[in-house]
């Protein structure tokens, strides 16, 4: 009795917190709605006040009503089913957006001459939504997801997971809204402005507080290897976020702040945020997914546990080393290029340790990558991450890099990383999810994933071969000297050279875009309850665990 | 979980946990693995022995090779321009004929004005020099202002219509804009500059239109329509358009007026570039 009677003090307070919170929020919102010194900034508060004034009125009407939400018991999987939501929706819309651009870059008509739709906006648009938005989605569900059950615990705090997820998705719309109206730090991969980073680190924290105090709950008396990667994902990109956008705001309502550091500096410091973006939040995190994903959807133990260890390690402590890699040949001093280099080759091994545990644990079982194309995504996504993580420290090496940087070759190995390692990933993690969130036997259609599959499989490759053909041509066209020392090729005429490339890149990414609607219905016609129609060629671990007999474990009170 | 085995297809049993029906084999590391992760170690502490790597307090170890990328690029810099410049020189020193004079020296310079031109001309003026519309053809010898080696010099040192004092300057007036004529005068001297080219449609028009001509055109354009290079006033005779010569067009450019504008390249390249390309352009088939 009187443990109950401090839950229902906890939960008062929660409340308490959560309400006075949004009404701040609110507050704030207006103030810069009304006293903000641009129209971006005005903009943002109104959003900020729409927002939290939605938040507001539902906590309060939970709270008068004294209203319990629908799931307090079990896993807390409502935030994780938004999450699958939000990644299916921005991932195609970073993916249109990316396409857009593509034939952009074919046929620069299709800028428009208009402000918000040239190149230069809506590149920080595709790079921010397919990142952000979609991977980091993918990311916060997914965790939300696998923390819980390797925990067996159910997901801390009665608000926060809905407000690191409604917070999220406000700093996303924040931070595009803002870049295609101009407002930008101008930091690859970094682009929103000062009040925007100040709101993502308030939800990031969030985050890692909700998902450590659920580690803390756990009822298993070991962290499961998932939980690693995904909680060295959260608490770098917290620390590389902040450390990256430390600025001055020129005023306190108005959109532009000055960047602390200057120069080289500047820089180093950009390459060492970007850099570790790539090894913590597009490779940690997903490894994170991976290591739960892949050994369940098998229904095979992960290859080595070892491996794990010293693969995790390695990989933590010397993928924060490699960013001078991006910088070679610049004003940064020599021997900063140097270590850049070498731990990027070093990286090599740390980097394949996680690929060998997913390919390997398939070990006994490769069967199953014929007649499973959700394990064929998985594992097609793993044999990606392999090929991106050798062709990195390769890249790293200064000769190599003095032909390939700058070039196209950057853009398909990002993309090889990106199309076929995260995306692969994290759609396979959604084909397992959907069915198994919504409580269906089985996906709708598994022929739908080998049509998903095998289109998306062929946009990669157009995508990534087209790039590197093109950006060893370009590379080669740039350094080519004539007999009598002049440069053998005018720069207009390496763009013309890239045309026909650029056409084939854009053709791989429209059969990606297809791909991710071929997915959304297949998804959408699974949670809405239809009929799978061909349930019997699935798995049995497509279904949600209660139609596994005797495999439903509750989580722990 | 559907794995009944206990032990792994390389013969190790699990680490005894299982986290929601996932487990863990206790394989040990591939050997290969270890073994190239451990060689890259060992190469990348050679590299740092024979190249600068590690930061100290005031400064940082220069390597066995005391390599320096800058020290690299300025030899290399020094060394390429130490092999061109027993004919560099005499481009800066010789004038224009002496150049011309001598073939391997010309070739040299039109080798070089043509990589200049591919990154400084071209995106406006086509890379065949060939131009677009409101760009001028170079290969043709119709030029608006000068077509001599020391006249393109000139333009590409100074510009058109720039921001440099010393600019080829000259202003149509906006004859409609401005009130000066009305539509009916405006498309009837349209008319009459067609016919210049034998292109009119109207004749009654043209001859209404001659006599605007005289009075608005003709100072700058001449009686005849043959143009001005001293004012930059094209030659509206000979069937070769910047913006075009159909009617509606030409109705455009005498109601509105044209001024394009061309940047100087004194500030950004340097004298013996613009000598080169000079050459360059003045050989392309239209130079005077």
């Amino acid at each position: 009795m009187a443990a109950k009677t401090q839950r229902d003090e906890w939960k008062a307070l929660s409340d308490f917190l959560a309400i006075g919170a949004a009404a701040f929020l609110v507050i704030l919102g207006l103030v810069l709605a009304i006293a903000g010194e641009d129209p971006v900034m005005k903009f943002h508060g109104c959003l900020l006040l729409g927002a939290s004034g939605i938040a507001l009125l539902y906590i309060l009407t939970q709270f008068v009503e004294g209203r319990e939400p629908a799931d307090t018991r079990g896993y807390a999987d409502g935030v994780v089913r938004a999450g699958v939501i939000a990644t299916v929706f921005w991932g195609i819309a970073g993916f249109i957006v990316g396409d857009v651009i593509a034939w952009q870059l074919a046929f620069p008509a299709l800028n428009f001459d208009l402000p918000w739709t040239s190149f230069g906006r809506l590149r920080p648009l595709h790079t921010s939504a397919v990142i952000f938005a979609f991977g980091g989605n993918a990311l916060i569900a997914t965790s939300f997801y696998v923390v819980q059950r390797t925990c067996r615990a159910r997901l801390a705090g009665k608000w926060s997971p809905w407000f690191v997820f409604w917070g999220y998705q406000l700093f996303i719309v924040l931070a595009a809204t803002g870049y295609l109206l101009g407002v930008t730090q101008s930091k690859e991969y970094a682009e929103p402005e000062w009040y925007v980073d100040l709101w993502l680190t308030i939800v990031w924290v969030v985050y890692l507080l909700v998902f450590l105090a659920t580690l803390a709950k756990r009822k298993e008396p070991h962290v499961y290897v998932a939980n690693w990667f995904y909680l060295a994902f959260i608490v770098t990109v917290a620390m590389l976020h902040i450390v990256n956008n430390l600025a001055v705001p020129v005023s306190l309502l108005g959109t532009q702040s000055v960047i602390l550091y200057a120069g080289v500096q500047d820089a180093m410091t950009q390459w060492w945020y970007g850099h570790n973006a790539v090894g913590f939040f597009l490779t940690a995190g997903f490894l994170g997914m991976m290591y739960y994903f892949v050994p369940k959807r098998a229904e095979r133990p992960i290859y080595s546990y070892r491996l794990s260890v010293v693969h995790f390690w390695s990989l933590i402590f010397i993928y924060i080393w490699a960013g001078p890699h991006h910088l070679h040949y610049t004003a940064l001093p020599d021997w900063a290029q140097t270590l850049g280099m070498t731990f990027s080759i070093i990286l090599w091994m740390p980097s394949w340790g996680g690929m060998i545990n997913g390919l390997m644990t398939l070990s006994g079982a490769w069967d199953k990558l014929r007649t499973d194309p959700v394990i064929r995504m998985l594992i097609v996504a793993v044999a990606f991450y392999g090929m991106s993580t050798f062709e990195g420290p390769l890249m790293s090496i200064k000769s190599v890099n003095s032909l390939s940087h700058y070039t196209d070759w950057t853009i398909g190995h990002v993309h090889s990383g990106a199309l076929g390692w995260v995306a692969f990933i994290s759609f396979g993690a959604l084909y397992c999810l959907v069915p198994w969130l919504w409580h269906r036997k089985a996906l709708y259609s598994q022929r739908l994933v080998e049509w998903h599959f095998w289109i998306s499989t062929l946009g990669i490759v157009l995508y990534i071969t087209s790039m590197w053909v093109s950006g060893i041509l370009q590379g080669l066209m740039w350094r080519a000297y004539n007999s009598l020392g002049f440069l053998e090729y005018s720069f207009v005429e390496t763009v013309e050279a890239m045309h026909p490339f650029y056409i084939i890149r854009a053709i791989g990414g429209l059969l990606f875009v297809l791909g991710a609607f071929v997915m959304a219905y297949n998804l959408w016609r699974t949670a809405r309850g239809d009929q799978p129609v061909d349930a019997t060629d699935q798995p049995s671990v497509a279904a949600a665990p209660e139609f596994r007999p005797g495999e439903y474990t509750a989580p722990a009170e | 979980m559907a794995n009944k085995e206990e032990k792994s297809p390389e013969g190790f049993g699990t680490t005894g946990h299982e986290w929601d029906g996932i487990e863990e084999w206790n394989n040990p590391l591939p050997k290969w693995w270890l073994y190239v992760f451990y060689a890259t170690v060992i190469w990348a502490i050679g590299y740092w022995i024979v190249y600068p790597a590690w930061p100290t307090v005031s400064s940082y170890t220069k390597g066995y090779l005391g390599y320096s990328q800058r020290a690299q690029v300025n030899k290399d810099i020094a060394a390429a321009k130490k092999q061109t410049a027993v004919f560099s020189d005499k481009i800066n020193e010789g004038d224009f004929e002496t150049i011309q004079a001598d073939p391997e020296l010309l070739s040299f310079a039109l080798a070089g004005g043509q990589a200049a031109f591919g990154d400084n001309c071209a995106p406006c003026h086509g890379r065949g020099a060939q131009g677009f519309v409101g760009y001028p053809n170079l290969r043709d010898d119709a030029w608006i202002w000068a077509g001599s080696i020391d006249g393109i010099q000139q333009t590409i040192l100074h510009g058109i219509r720039s921001d440099d004092p010393q600019t080829r300057m000259s202003m149509m007036p906006a004859f409609g804009e401005l009130g000066m004529l009305n539509r009916e005068q405006i498309s009837d001297t349209a008319e009459y500059v067609m016919s210049l080219s034998g292109n009119e449609q109207d004749a009654e028009a043209a001859a209404r239109g001659q006599e605007i001509y005289a009075t608005s055109c003709a100072a700058c354009h001449g009686p005849d329509g043959a143009g001005n290079q001293a004012l930059g006033a094209p030659n509206l005779s000979d069937e070769l358009w910047l913006y075009g010569g159909d009617k509606d067009t030409l109705v455009e450019t005498i109601t509105y007026s044209r001024a394009g504008m061309m940047p100087a390249f004194s500030e950004r390249l340097d004298p013996a570039t613009i000598k080169k390309l000079a050459i360059y352009v003045h050989s392309l088939g239209g130079g005077q």
